[in-house]
């Protein structure tokens, strides 16, 4: 019992700090979302509102599926590789993909405006090799790539936590039962590395379908993508009601997405740490 | 019953230049139960691993019906395994586990669903089909394993101290069980263990390891009634392990003394070591006694007494029915077949001596929960 009181008495502070930060204003964005910007009276009509930004939605979610995927493409084979060293190495490679995330988000965004313009680090060296020079900056790709490199790390290290716990004598079990290296992978390996997986995609697609930053530095006027509207909506628009109605509906749509997630993680192995 | 089904010629083995297995030889028949039994690092696990495949040796041979098959991965051999603590596949259920190996074998369904039914009959498993592995008592998970190994019915089942994380009780319930199951399937079984005792009752042939040397080779009891040195006396059971010399022929002359025994083709006036195992040990008088004694501690187990006795110095422990009390003196008779002559080996003087005896007790339950790696 007194152990009990004792953690709710520390826990406290992280209490009062999510009530004024996070449900307080929680209640703020639902409160715009459903008023009226000129009256400030009860009505749905944001959220009806909301269908023109359908395609801007759909294409918001392909492109952090999209990044995702490449991300757990690129990301898998530096896990296992990483799960597979010496503890020290381990520590070493860990690091490293951890490094990019200690500066700026927005310098390193930046960072690559500066390497994919038209006039750029990457097409000065085309032209000083005579070769032409490639639109990069404000395509879907640049956008993509964006993503990729912002996103990876989230995607290797849930599946480098996994990869490393999984029992080697289970892999030795597989072998004596029969399987070639390529059947222990997908028999053994790729199953139990599930929950990683789906936590991964989960911490990319997140971020990916909200950002803003990436696809208004790095696209152009077609990769607009749900954040950017949001961010309008509220700055240059000035109709912070649609913009409020519009968070919620992407944060009920995220709410969702991983609660599948999670559903279809638990079917397969005890559950996911999202 | 011997055909001979595996073959070890030679094998070495090294682990960043030290010396894990050093010239192993050792024929394996069909339908044998045989156990590798030793201390931990004594080379047993390496050896079954070798069997399997998991490691190739540094140099020698390793045979399968005449096959050389050093370099054979292991998912081309016949041969499956039981690990230490299982290594259960905990993304499948217990069905899913049995199946494993024969889907990955591509049979019909049909044909899977059949024999991991019959298989769940066997360890006794029936209607735990779709639990899932943490659901387990560690007995199941024993059961899951053997069965998932079983129904792939391999030539040879290796198995690395597949009962040590049970209890006592189940253990030996799974002994049975295990001596049952081999009878019945006719599979060759390789079995490594620490356990003296599961080694004795369980097999057909055991094979006692140190230092990365098999030590002795032989029936049960050919182990236990003569052992070949002092490491193997004192592994097997207790042991009074003494100095003696071989006077000539069936004549072992030790603590000053004469007696007759049953060995022989020793050189003339060659020094020995002699045990005398605790429970052949008799008490008479004083009087009658070929040696007298003090008797210095003594300890109920149950269904004896272990007394330790101190003839001249030297401290013999002595199980017997016969209650002793601490300071009487008692006389000891040694009949022929009570004695066992062994050759000097590097193992002489290093064990057989009670003087230290509840340290040694410590040192035992120590070993007993060690894991060999």
């Amino acid at each position: 019992m007194m152990k009990k009181n004792n953690s709710l008495l520390l826990s406290i502070p992280y209490i009062l700090w999510m009530l004024i930060f996070t449900l307080i204003p929680l209640g703020v964005v639902a409160y715009y979302a459903l008023t009226d910007p000129d009256t400030g009276a009860f009505t749905l009509q944001n959220i009806q509102d909301l269908g023109m930004f359908l395609p801007t939605l759909g294409i918001s979610t392909g492109y952090a599926l999209i990044s995702a995927f490449i991300c757990l493409l690129l990301g898998y084979p530096v896990a296992y590789y990483i799960a597979h060293r010496s503890p020290v190495m381990q520590k070493i490679l860990y690091m490293l993909v951890m490094l990019p995330m200690c500066m700026s988000f927005l310098l390193r965004t930046l960072a690559w405006v500066g390497l994919l313009e038209s006039n750029g680090i990457i097409n000065s060296l085309l032209s000083a090799l005579h070769l032409k020079p490639v639109t990069m900056i404000g395509t879907p790709a640049a956008v993509i790539l964006g993503m990729v490199y912002n996103y990876l790390p989230y995607m290797i290290l849930p599946l480098y936590a996994v990869i490393v716990k999984i029992d080697h004598r289970l892999i030795e079990a597989a072998e004596d039962l029969g399987c070639s290296s390529s059947q222990v992978f997908s028999r053994v390996i790729l199953p139990l590395s599930m929950p990683g997986i789906l936590s991964g995609i989960t911490m990319v697609f997140v971020p990916a379908v909200s950002t803003f930053y990436i696809s208004q530095k790095l696209g152009g006027t077609e990769t607009l993508l749900i954040g950017d509207v949001i961010e309008r909506l509220f700055k240059s628009a000035g109709n912070p009601n649609l913009g409020a109605s519009l968070s919620l509906v992407l944060m009920l749509l995220v709410f969702i997405c991983t609660g599948v997630m999670n559903r279809f993680g638990s079917d397969e192995e005890g559950g996911v740490v999202v | 019953m011997s055909k001979e089904l595996i073959r070890l010629q030679n094998l070495t083995m090294e682990f960043d230049g030290e010396r894990i297995l050093d010239g192993i030889n050792l024929y394996i028949n069909d339908h044998e139960f045989l156990t590798l039994l030793g201390p931990s690092g004594c080379g047993k696990t390496t050896t079954l691993r070798i069997i399997g495949g998991f490691l190739t040796p540094t140099s020698g041979e390793v045979l399968f019906d005449g096959q050389r098959t050093n370099d054979v991965p292991p998912y081309k051999r016949q041969v499956n395994t039981i690990f230490q603590r299982y290594a259960l596949f905990p993304h499948l259920d217990v069905y899913d586990n049995i199946a494993f190996g024969l889907r990955v074998a591509k049979l019909s369904k049909a044909e899977i669903q059949e024999r991991v039914t019959e298989m769940l009959a066997i360890v006794g498993l029936k209607g735990y089909e779709h639990r899932r592995i943490d659901n387990l008592s560690g007995g199941q998970q024993q059961r899951v394993a053997i069965a998932r190994a079983l129904v792939n019915r391999p030539k040879v089942l290796l198995l690395d101290e597949p009962l040590a994380a049970l209890d006592l009780r189940l253990r030996k319930d799974m002994q049975n069980e295990l001596k049952r199951i081999q009878q019945a399937m006719g599979i060759t079984f390789v079995y490594v263990t620490h356990d003296q005792e599961e080694a004795l009752s369980m097999s057909d042939t055991v094979v006692v390891m140190d230092k990365g040397r098999i030590q002795q080779i032989g029936k049960p009891e050919d182990i236990y009634n003569e052992p070949k040195n002092a490491f193997v006396a004192d592994f097997i059971g207790e042991s009074n392990i003494l100095d003696g010399v071989m006077l000539e022929d069936y004549k072992v002359k030790f603590f000053g003394r004469v007696f007759n025994c049953l060995d022989a083709g020793f050189a003339p006036n060659e020094p020995v070591d002699v045990v005398i195992r605790p429970e052949d040990i008799d008490f008479v008088p004083p009087e009658e006694g070929h040696l007298v004694g003090t008797v210095t501690s003594v300890t109920f187990k149950g269904l004896n007494y272990d007394i330790i006795v101190d003839f001249r110095g030297f401290k013999w422990l002595i199980q017997t029915t016969d209650y002793q009390s601490v300071g009487a003196k008692v006389g000891i008779r040694l009949n022929p077949e009570d004695i066992h002559v062994m050759k000097k080996s590097e193992y002489s003087g290093m064990f057989g001596d009670y003087s230290s005896y509840s340290a040694e007790y410590d040192e035992l339950t120590e070993d007993a929960d060690d894991e060999e790696e």
